[in-house]
């Protein structure tokens, strides 16, 4: 069971938190404008990065708040965590 | 007294006699023995019949990795454990065990034929053969195969034992209390740490426990054991666990244990529970593993009687008993002229040493030889005799690259050694990288992946100084800065210097032999075997291991898994580390369901939900149904009736006069803000700008992808309040996903969402008659029909409690639900039903409420949706907002996929023979008289028996369905093909009249 850092609450168990997949999908502010193709882009296609992914969580048993991680795939090892909305650090 | 009990020695209690049962037959063992070291100690090799062949086994080995002596230990007919390894299974008084996989006995079985045949079983046969006719593979072949191999029988009567878990943090956990682990753990005791130290064994010691020769700081080594273990007990900040397996490595160093405890007892207390499994967040992990001693492969090697070597020094030395009276030793390394000395002077003819090596020289086969023992370097083996005992062994000497065969020689026991390989098992499941030693010929833990430490014999160290050194410094590395600082005590060995060279592969023939060459034992793998494997391309080790089968026993490889992979690499013609090793996953060894169960077992599986009318329905007696962890009133069956006459009354009842239901496990979920109707818009369907306060309407939510996601009856209850409400199941996933968009899309939407769903109690008042029922107890409000139309909300009092009342009906007929604090439910509830008596108020189901609303082609989500139905094919459109920009989902509506007017659309169906009930799932086809495969253009999604419309109904999904309405249509059940008549989902009162009532 990962232990996950929530930037609110600390390190938790992950039992806590769901999975929010992969982070920094910027929903089209028109998605109108967006042919078929961008638009299953933007549906369906992931990174699936094996190494650094950014990626979302949400501590649901916890404060319920949505939040950023960087974890290596390979390792399991969390790098970072940072506020919904920033940019990831430099990893 | 049995034949083969040393005179003296071992680790056993001699004062202790105990008496058990093998096979039916009565021994006599000691306290402190294993079953299979009292089974030798009486003489019996013979435990059990091998997988597949049914060949006669012996014990092979004294730990966990015996791969033969697997049997079942009866204590009742409950506690009954098959394919425990009798080399851990502790002797207690009275003891009852059996021999598995033959029939009708051990001596004689009858599954012995398959060996006679294995020509015709050869790795991967059920792939070519048992193949015709299609019809005879499951109802005879798949039947008698499984029959004729396996392991033992589990037993049919649910576990009745407990379970406890426990969770704990420290330090250093270090696991493996050997020479290794017991360094590291004084080590780290001693700079402060908190330790756990366990070990899957009764007493912490490992190789130190059968090696009589060995000296620690000047005093024998059981005896620095032993004063270790004081040591440790004596600190309270360490915890020692003995068998206790450490089966599991988890990210972030959390470990699995399962400590074992009361298996060893004759009378377990009634309320210990019999295993305990720990989850244990350590800072730092030492593993101090051990090393696992490798078989060697030669033709005939698995008679019952050829074993490991060191496992017989182990029988002699922890257990006192001799595992022959003439033993021949095959050894690649000097560590079994010690056994050898040690048998020796037991009383056990050692009467031969074949030394793969070319040369056996130094102070240990020197010592050999001064004691009269037979060293013959040079050797190899060709070949076994005996049946249910070996009787002899066939050596051969391998001169300048040939082999020829030499002598012949009779023995009732093997001893074989090809060196140890490191048990890196829990390094690997950490993902630690491992690296491949030339020198041992076996893989060692590289770059760790946790904060861990490998220390000893599973790091390639044997040397006993080496090896004490080495856990100590394992700790340090493990302790370090963490403000422990103190140095490793002393610990000083006098050591035998020993040369060993590790041997992987089969043994060098003169010629090929018919006799089979065992790779992996317990699931009868053959070198052959793993030939065929890499002749019909299989080049992978993963596609190799999984055609044969090699390593996926119970004991997961653990004498087979490097010779496996050095014969496919010379098979292959390759480097043994490019054929690399498969994937080690826990458990290390089996663990008991019940230990990681824990108490989530029977009632305490899952949490369960009651509504607070819930006691008033079971009174009422009322047949309940799990609705996600929800206990629903499914029905209310008066005497003498089944589910189908009380659902036929209930419906009657509602759309006659009037019914009262519990809907409160609806989700209710308060969107609150100046952003409500905003954020209302952007992820629902519908248009909520113009809802006025006191209105509700029919939601739908879409996920981005087009397809409906949830539904339910939005009401306004203030201009920057909605009162949203959700199907049972979806109100968790509902909630979520306005969070999802709440906070990361739209973050500056002032908008706060509440869970209400266990706040409001609902009671749902539905029928002509309702308003009639409810009027006299409802106060503050006008419900007549002009004041409170269809889809209104109002607050109120009702009984003096604080109320939300809506209009609304998943009936079709005039409704109600009202909506009180939860704590109110019953009082209220039981003061409409009396109110509601002169109406002839009936209690109803889910079931009877599942009827109705289908009556009225109204969807449930979940039932008649799946995920991939959009609000079109649901005949939803209308629902949609006119002239918004964009929700969530709305783009994906215009997907080309998305308008095609083949997809599956909800229609209704009505079975023309006006009786038969469709089966819900049914496919449909449009041709009648179709063998399969059949062209299938959609399935039934909801059908019921409808007693108001005298003849059964049903909802299903169909291709292009709309256009398909007065068409007639058909589903193929196996008594028969039916034929149905496709009809709007609309079935009762179309025009929609009732509800305005």
């Amino acid at each position: 069971m990962l232990l996950i850092p929530c930037p609110y609450c600390g390190e938790r168990p992950e039992i806590e938190f769901t999975h929010g997949g992969q982070a920094h999908l910027v929903r089209p502010v028109q998605p109108a404008d967006l042919d078929d193709e961008q638009w299953a882009q933007f549906l369906y296609m992931r990174t699936n990065t094996k190494g650094v992914h950014a990626e979302r969580w949400r501590h649901a048993r916890g404060c319920g708040r949505f939040f950023n991680a960087l974890r290596d795939t390979t390792t399991d090892h969390f790098l970072a965590v940072y506020k919904s909305g920033e940019a990831p650090p430099a990893a | 007294m049995t034949d083969f009990r040393s005179a003296t020695g071992g680790r056993i209690d001699r004062s202790k006699p105990l008496r058990f049962e093998f096979d039916g037959t009565a021994f006599e063992g000691f306290a402190g023995d294993t079953l299979a070291s009292a089974l030798l100690a009486n003489g019996v090799h013979l435990v059990g019949r091998s997988f597949k062949y049914h060949r006669p086994r012996g014990i092979f080995a004294a730990g966990t990795e015996e791969p033969n002596a697997l049997v079942t230990v009866i204590r009742d007919a409950a506690r009954t454990t098959p394919n425990l390894r009798a080399t851990q299974v502790e002797l207690y008084e009275g003891l009852i065990a059996e021999s598995q996989n033959r029939w009708p006995s051990l001596k004689h079985d009858v599954g012995r034929i398959n060996d006679a045949l294995s020509a015709f079983f050869p790795a991967g046969f059920y792939y070519k053969t048992f193949m015709w006719p299609q019809k005879a593979w499951k109802a005879i072949y798949e039947p008698l195969i499984r029959r004729a191999a396996g392991l033992g029988r589990a037993p049919v009567q649910a576990d009745p034992d407990r379970y406890a878990q426990r969770y704990a943090h420290c330090d250093a956990l270090v696991v493996g209390a050997g020479p290794a682990g017991l360094a590291a753990a004084l080590t780290a005791a001693d700079r402060g740490a908190r330790v756990i130290l366990c070990d899957e064994s009764s007493e912490f010691g490992g190789t130190l426990l059968s090696d009589t020769a060995a000296a620690i700081d000047a005093r024998p080594a059981a005896e620095w054991v032993r004063e270790a273990i004081a040591a440790l007990a004596q600190n309270p900040r360490v915890t020692l666990l003995a068998r206790t397996t450490a089966f599991g490595y988890f990210p972030h160093n959390l470990i699995g244990l399962n400590e074992r405890l009361t298996d060893h007892l004759a009378s377990p207390p009634v309320h210990q529970p019999r295993e305990r499994l720990w989850q244990v967040r350590s800072r730092a992990v030492v593993l101090a593993t051990g090393a696992i001693e490798r078989p060697l492969i030669f033709p005939g090697n698995d008679r019952p009687g050829i074993m490991l070597a060191g496992a017989a020094q182990t029988y002699l030395n922890r257990y006192g008993a001799c595992v022959g009276a003439r033993a021949v030793i095959v050894t690649s390394g000097d560590e079994c002229y010690q056994t050898a000395l040690d048998l020796h002077a037991a009383g056990v003819v050692i009467a031969a040493i074949a030394d793969l090596r070319a040369e056996a020289a130094g102070p240990l086969p020197d010592a050999a030889r001064r004691a009269g023992i037979n060293v013959l370097p040079g050797s190899t083996v060709v070949g076994t005799e005996g049946d249910l005992r070996v009787k002899g062994i066939a050596l051969g000497a391998v001169r300048d690259g040939s082999v020829q065969r030499t002598e012949h020689i009779a023995c009732d026991v093997v001893l074989m050694s090809g060196g140890h390989t490191p048990s890196v098992h829990l390094f690997s499941q950490s993902r630690g990288k491992l690296q491949w030693s030339e020198d041992l010929r076996a893989f060692i833990p590289g770059q760790a992946a946790e904060r861990s430490q490998s220390a000893g014999a599973c790091r390639g160290i044997f040397a006993l100084d080496a090896v004490l050194a080495d856990g100590a410094a394992a700790a340090i590395n493990a302790t370090s800065g963490a403000g422990h600082d103190r140095p490793a005590r002393a610990m000083t060995v006098e050591t035998v210097p020993r040369r060993a060279i590790a041997y992987l592969g089969a043994l060098p023939q003169p010629h090929s032999s018919r006799d089979k060459s065992f790779v992996d034992w317990q699931h009868d793998v053959t070198t052959r075997d793993l030939e065929l494997a890499t002749r019909e391309g299989f080049q992978s080790i993963e596609h190799v291991k999984r055609y044969t089968t090699t390593g996926m026993a119970t004991d997961q490889g653990k004498t087979s898994n490097l010779n496996a992979m050095a014969i496919v690499a010379s098979n292959l013609g390759i480097a043994i580390p490019k054929v690399g090793l498969t994937t080690f996953r826990m458990p290390y060894t089996p663990v008991t369901f019940g230990s990681l169960a824990g108490t989530s077992r029977g009632d305490l599986f899952d949490p369960v939900r009651k509504t607070p009318m819930h006691a008033w329905a079971e009174a009422k007696g009322a047949v309940f149904e799990n609705v996600g962890l929800w206990k629903r009133a499914r029905y209310f069956p008066r005497p003498g009736e089944d589910m189908h006459a009380a659902v036929a009354r209930e419906c009657l009842a509602v759309r006659g006069s009037c019914g009262i239901f519990d809907a409160t496990t609806l989700g209710k979920i308060e969107v609150v803000g100046p952003d409500a109707a905003t954020f209302m818009n952007r992820l629902y369907i519908n248009n909520w700008s113009n809802l006025a306060v006191g209105r509700s309407r029919y939601g739908i939510l879409l996920r981005d992808d087009g397809f409906i996601y949830d539904d339910g009856v939005v009401a306004r209850t203030a201009s920057d309040r909605f009162h949203v409400t959700t199907t049972t199941g979806g109100a968790p996933r509902v909630l979520a996903l306005m969070e999802d968009y709440r906070q990361t899309e739209w973050p500056d939407l002032k908008v706060w969402l509440t869970s209400t769903t266990e706040q409001w109690a609902v009671i749902a008042v539905q029928g002509p008659e309702s308003r009639r029922a409810l009027e006299s107890l409802v106060e503050g409000m006008d419900i007549s029909a002009g004041a409170f139309p269809h889809m209104s909300v109002g607050r109120g009092t009702i009984c003096g409690v604080p109320m939300l009342l809506f209009r609304v009906s998943f009936t079709g007929e005039l409704g109600f639900e009202i909506n009180i604090p939860a704590d109110h439910g019953p009082t209220v509830w039981e003061a409409v039903y009396r109110a509601g008596a002169a109406q002839g108020i009936t209690e109803y189901g889910t079931e009877a409420m599942h009827v109705l609303r289908a009556e009225k082609g109204y969807i449930i989500v979940g039932q008649d949706t799946d995920g991939t139905v959009t609000a079109d094919d649901a005949g939803l459109s209308w629902a949609i907002g006119k002239n918004k920009a964009d929700f969530v989902g709305k783009r994906s509506m215009d997907r080309a996929s998305m308008k095609s007017s083949d997809r599956k659309q909800l229609v209704g169906l009505r079975t023309k023979d006006a009786r038969t009930v469709l089966e819900e799932g049914a496919q449909l086809t449009a041709k009648p008289g179709q063998k399969a495969p059949m062209e299938l253009i959609g399935h039934v999604t909801s059908s019921y028996a409808s007693s108001v419309l005298k003849c059964p109904i049903a909802l299903a999904m169909i291709a292009g369905g709309r256009a398909r309405i007065g068409h007639t249509l058909y589903v193929p059940m196996p008594e028969g093909e039916l034929a149905v008549e496709v009809t709007s989902p609309v079935f009762y009162d179309p025009q929609g009249a009732r509800i305005n009532g």
